[in-house]
């Protein structure tokens, strides 16, 4: 079964753990600077999103890398950047539509999230369930619930 | 190790930067942040120099743990000589700018001297630079961070400010970081105002990476995040009502400090409180509160994010104050709202606001404001002093207004920003100001609730809740339940939750945790991090060697055990109503006793053999 990271930005409160835990995960350094999931504030309104790479299944970042740095990891679904292959190009980053694979000029390589291999860090530290790492196929199972719930099933009134 | 090891020295006299290592043997003594910070200010400061002057120094100090995985790792403290109380000063941050600090390489920066032009410092992790604040000075702390983002270009620039109200000299102003979290109390901001220094806007992309076992580390910072998720207080009361959660339970308990003390219970304390800030408002049909958030690193929560009803009158030609920001905590809640007679929600959450854009500590802010009220009321103070505003208790207009003086310094503003020591001074009735040590007094009434009229009238940095919570043991029963009404035994617990404290806000993590931890829980998480061997019982002795070098250093600054006293209202004005009706605070019954355990002579002088037995510095 392939598994998805969910994300649910209302239950985020910008604590910023998930950018610690990938980071030391992936560097081994606490440094959200370096983190493959990002944290948004929208201030004014009151919000907090976190962001990450979805895993496109037709992956374009993959599509344009000229060298085959970029792979599809059949397990987890996730197009991982093999790193002594990538040459920096930074095509990648110009095809994602959605900002979520960046250089790092201290690699001088692409870094994007790779889910752990499977078992994402993110998630795990995540104190409020804001993300969480489910069935690929039910990411909009709750939204949907909670549209259903607000769905009116009163018989509509005729003229 | 978990220090980043070096200490960024900012000289504002010659306007340089410098790099230098962090004095690893007092770290192993005093851990870092509060502890640390205070064994540098005692070598560097003379206790007797003017706070406002030159040779006062400024401390922004992280913990070990800050920018770490650990569960609100992200704390800072500003360290200084204080304006408000001549007592050393000690203001503990959270939000992100700590946190950035440490991700940039620092421990600590500590800033000496006065700039002769207004300058803010500028760190992009090993490169620090003053630069020229001649498009900020003169602008609150909203309006700085907004222009310093657009001159860096940077969404990642973390910045802290003081605001318009430090400038014009208001002695209890703050400094602000992320917009709204703030090293609110006993004038820190001032001091940096003082300085010619407006902000600290920083940038950290290296990291925190020198853990001493990082599998270990990870595996007990997890643990210890489950149990603050499962804690009731931390894992439920305070994401949901943050810590408001607290004003009905305390006004219920009798110990809600009404209109400057005159009484202990408010009858509009359901109207500012805590689960109010849920209910729909009539106008917009939107709650005050949008949704909790949480500090770096933080598992809790507790921060509250709130709106004001656009069409209330404080802002309905307002639009900059229309959006989101930091809302309510009890503190401010009880000092803007309670304290001034004020149930008006919206006009509190205006006046929070005003506090956090021009960088005031609403505590001080509410409680000067309900001190000038009761001088209005019998007369001391008049329409001709305030320029024609009607000071009366129970008016949300009045509350509204005296923020916007405040934040200025204009008019009564600059009475108000004397704090209420000295605005009872000037208007000839001394005995009206609710304070210690010049500090205005927080949100618990020492009558019904007798450790925290010890605890106030002890505490290093004037009245303070935050030295020692013994609110947690005698109302919330944590970590065990004891009579508040009794004076019995409340030495030993407040020397306690005193030393305790002392080492928790030394660590980098937030003292908010420790209602679902203890020292046990936070020992094997620096153990993990940290050089050495960190027990609970090291962490606790620790505690009590940072206690005694703040009061060391205020004993050298002038202070005696005559200082360590509370208002008259207090000791000889019983309680009138609720529980603790007929009580006064019993604190002759404690204090002697207190001294003993302390080690201190009879007038709370630290002893030759106390001194040697925690190795403070002769």
């Amino acid at each position: 079964m392939l598994k998805s990271l969910h994300i649910d930005p209302g239950k985020c409160t910008g604590c910023l753990q998930c950018e610690m835990a990938c980071s030391f995960e992936n560097e081994g350094v606490f440094n959200p600077a370096k983190s493959r999931i990002k944290v948004f504030t929208f201030h004014h309104e009151g919000r907090f999103t976190p962001y990450t790479c979805t895993q496109c299944a037709e992956a374009w970042c993959l599509q344009a890398c000229p060298v085959d740095a970029i792979v599809n990891n059949v397990v987890t679904g996730s197009k991982d950047v093999l790193a002594d292959r990538c040459v920096g190009c930074k095509v990648c980053t110009v095809a994602c539509p959605f900002g979520t694979i960046n250089y790092d000029q201290d690699s001088g390589k692409v870094i994007k999230c790779d889910l752990c291999g499977g078992d994402p860090a993110c998630a795990k530290a995540c104190p409020t369930e804001a993300i969480t790492y489910i069935n690929a196929d039910q990411t909009g199972l709750e939204r949907m619930r909670a549209w259903a719930a607000k769905t009116d099933n009163a018989p509509q009134a005729t003229a | 190790m978990a220090w980043a090891n070096k200490v960024l020295r900012v000289n504002l006299n010659e306007g340089t930067c410098s790099s230098e290592p962090l004095n690893m043997e007092w770290a192993k003594e005093y851990i870092g942040q509060r502890g640390l910070a205070t064994r540098y200010l005692v070598e560097e400061v003379d206790p007797t120099c003017d706070p406002l002057g030159s040779d006062n120094k400024l401390i922004f100090a992280t913990g070990p743990l800050t920018g770490t995985m650990a569960s609100t790792g992200g704390r800072y403290s500003v360290i200084t000589k204080g304006p408000l109380t001549g007592a050393i000063a000690c203001s503990n941050s959270g939000g992100y700018l700590g946190a950035e600090l440490k991700l940039a390489g620092w421990d600590m920066v500590i800033f000496e001297g006065k700039s002769a032009e207004p300058v803010y410092l500028y760190v992009v992790n090993e490169s620090a630079e003053l630069l020229s604040a001649s498009a900020i000075w003169g602008k609150s702390v909203w309006e700085t961070d907004e222009i310093l983002h657009k001159t860096h270009q940077d969404t990642r620039l973390r910045i802290a400010a003081c605001g318009r109200s430090a400038e014009a000299g208001c002695l209890y102003a703050g400094i602000v970081n992320d917009l709204h979290r703030a090293a609110g109390r006993s004038g820190v901001g001032t001091v940096m105002a003082s300085k010619n220094l407006k902000a600290i806007a920083v940038i950290g992309t290296q990291g925190v990476g020198n853990i001493k076992d990082p599998a270990r580390f990870m595996q007990t910072t997890a643990e210890q995040k489950k149990v603050l998720v499962d804690h009731p207080v931390t894992g439920t009361g305070l994401p949901t009502l943050g810590t408001q959660v607290l004003m009905n339970v305390i006004n219920e308990t009798g110990a809600l400090p009404t209109r400057n003390m005159r009484d202990v219970q408010f009858e509009g304390a359901n109207n500012i409180s805590g689960e109010q800030m849920l209910e729909p408002r009539e106008r917009d049909g939107k709650p005050n509160l949008t949704t909790n958030a949480a500090c770096f690193a933080c598992t809790i929560a507790c921060g509250r994010i709130s709106t004001i009803d656009q069409g209330h009158f404080t802002v309905e030609n307002k639009p900059q104050y229309w959006g989101n920001s930091g809302g309510l905590e009890y503190e401010a809640a009880w000092a803007l709202g309670a304290d001034t007679g004020v149930d008006d929600l919206d006009a509190l959450t205006y006046a929070n606001f005003v506090c956090n854009e021009d960088g005031f500590d609403p505590i001080s802010f509410g409680s000067t404001l309900a001190a000038a009220m009761e001088l209005y009321d019998i007369g001391a103070i008049t329409k001709e002093d305030t320029g024609g505003m009607e000071l009366k208790f129970g008016s949300a207009e009045a509350l509204a207004w005296s923020a916007e003086k405040v934040a200025t310094g204009e008019g009564f503003g600059a009475d108000l920003g004397l704090g209420s020591k000295r605005l009872c001074e000037k208007y000839g009735h001394p005995d009206l100001s609710m304070t210690v040590k010049g500090q205005e007094f927080p949100a618990y009434d020492p009558r019904a609730i007798q450790g925290m009229g010890l605890t106030y009238a002890t505490s290093n940095r004037g009245a303070c809740h935050l030295r020692s919570y013994t609110v947690s043991s005698e109302i919330l029963g944590i970590p065990e339940k004891t009579d508040p009404l009794v004076t019995e035994g409340k030495a030993g617990l407040v020397k306690a939750f005193q030393d305790v404290t002392a080492a928790w806000d030394s660590t980098g993590l937030c003292l908010f945790t420790s209602f679902a931890w203890s020292l046990e829980n936070v020992a094997p998480q620096l153990d993990a991090a940290c050089e050495g061997e960190w027990t609970a019982d090291r962490l606790m002795e620790t505690g009590e060697r940072i206690w005694n070098l703040e009061r060391e250093f205020n004993n050298r600054a002038g202070l005696t055990s005559a200082d360590d006293t509370l208002p008259k209202r207090l000791l000889e004005e019983a309680a009138k109503t609720g529980p603790a009706e007929g009580k006064v605070c019993g604190l002759d019954e404690m204090l002697p006793e207190y001294y003993e355990m302390r080690g201190w002579t009879k007038d709370g002088q630290v002893t030759d053999e106390t001194r040697s037995r925690l190795a403070l510095p002769g």
